[in-house]
């Protein structure tokens, strides 16, 4: 099967170079599969999962908290504001930052304030249901 | 002859001298490593950055944003120079403020007019005691540069950029080629010079999602920050590496001085002795 040119990389560093026959991103209209000839794509992605396929299967699960997805017929690159693999999200951690995300969006006055405090929560929300799939899908393997 | 005591002062101080020079090429080295470490990690993503915004200049888009069309009638340019804040690291900087000046002469004597953005302190006195057109300042960026601190600058020149006061942006930074080379270099930043692609077709356009003014404006502003934050932390890295080599050239140059000294200090005192030998043995004659 051909295969495509994956590239993720944050600002904090390279997290994945390699090729896969598909690479499932969380792009902001919604999840985008991207195969081998994929038509060039410009786009935002949302807080979510980066799933880097080979045989079928999830070789690499990275979570991403937002950035942006160029498509080229032969390559991907994920542009990523954070990033780290899903073996990295600490459990406890995660659920700490969604529970003081939830606090400030409820403490909040100002608008901008709130803003902030509800992107934070998404993000929060968005790393704990990774972890959860991947814990899942992991478990059926 | 100059007398001992002098001489053994002036050693004493070239020591004092050698041993600050020693500590902060130490301090240097080990900043280095670490600012070395920063720069490598941020690399990818800013050269992931241009080669995608470069595939975007190349692409037959029905919409043109004015960062990546434009650009022919150029009146007044920008230039936003990254440099230390501190001295005491060689021909660093003014190595940088050189090229930049010479650029700006080009420029003037094409008849465009020149505004500069200037990122750190050593910078900024610079362009100052050239009467130079300084529209933005940024200085005490510390060993780690954050983005946050960068944008101010970059945010001024990006908007007269959008009002139409510059027709281009340019960026005049040191990039870290190895521990004894750092190239300065000024770069066109906006509007973006295509990539071409040879595997590309020779028309295409991407999908955008969303609509391409929205997106695109996202995209390029976060481009021109990134590009400006590598030079940033660029420019750390290559600020320790300049201090380490040139306070190891003084402290080497501090031990010849006082290896001389040393020579002259003996011959001096050996003359004293002499003297004082062949004064006491003609006064035994006398007697």
């Amino acid at each position: 099967m051909s295969t495509i040119q994956v590239d993720i990389v944050s600002a904090e560093g390279e997290i994945f170079s390699g090729t896969a026959e598909m690479a499932i991103c969380p792009a902001i209209q919604g999840d985008v599969g991207v195969t081998p000839k994929h038509t060039p794509l410009l786009t935002k992605l949302r807080a979510g999962e980066v799933r880097v396929q080979n045989g079928g299967k999830d070789q690499e699960t990275i979570f991403v908290t937002g950035g942006i997805l160029e498509i080229q017929p032969n390559q991907v690159t994920v542009l990523a504001d954070t990033a780290m693999r899903a073996d990295d999200i600490d459990e406890a951690a995660a659920q700490e930052a969604k529970q003081r995300a939830e606090e400030a969006v409820a403490n909040q006055q100002s608008n901008a304030e709130v803003g902030t405090a509800q992107a934070e929560l998404a993000i929060a929300i968005a790393r704990l249901r990774v972890l959860e799939s991947y814990r899942k899908r992991k478990g059926a393997r | 002859m100059a007398n001992a005591k002098e001489i053994r002062t002036q050693i004493k101080s070239i020591k004092n001298t050698q041993k600050i020079t020693k500590a902060m090429e130490m301090v240097a080295a080990s900043k280095m490593r670490k600012a070395q470490d920063r720069m490598a990690a941020s690399r990818p993503y800013a050269e992931k950055m241009r080669n995608v915004i470069g595939h975007l200049a190349d692409a037959s888009s029905d919409f043109t944003h004015p960062y990546l069309a434009g650009g022919e009638d150029v009146k007044k340019v920008g230039i936003i120079v990254v440099a230390t804040d501190r001295g005491l690291c060689g021909g660093l900087n003014i190595n940088l403020f050189r090229k930049t000046l010479q650029f700006m002469q080009e420029q003037e004597k094409a008849g465009v007019e020149v505004e500069l953005s200037v990122i750190g302190r050593k910078a900024g006195s610079f362009f100052r005691g050239v009467k130079a057109n300084i529209v933005a300042s940024k200085e005490n960026l510390g060993d780690t540069p954050h983005l946050v601190d960068i944008i101010g600058a970059v945010k001024v020149m990006l908007d007269s950029f959008d009002n139409g006061d510059i027709d281009r942006l340019y960026m005049a930074n040191n990039s870290f080629v190895n521990t004894m080379t750092q190239s300065p270099d000024v770069k066109q930043v906006l509007p973006v010079v295509p990539v071409t692609d040879e595997e590309l077709p020779q028309h295409w356009d991407y999908l955008y999602e969303p609509a391409p003014a929205e997106l695109l404006d996202g995209v390029l502003k976060r481009y021109v920050e990134s590009q400006v934050y590598q030079a940033a932390v660029d420019n750390v890295a290559c600020e320790m590496a300049a201090r380490m080599v040139a306070m190891k050239a003084a402290s080497d140059n501090a031990g010849n001085l006082i290896e001389d000294l040393q020579l002259v200090y003996n011959k001096a005192r050996q003359a004293a002795i002499t003297t004082e030998l062949t004064e006491i043995v003609a006064g035994a004659a006398a007697v």
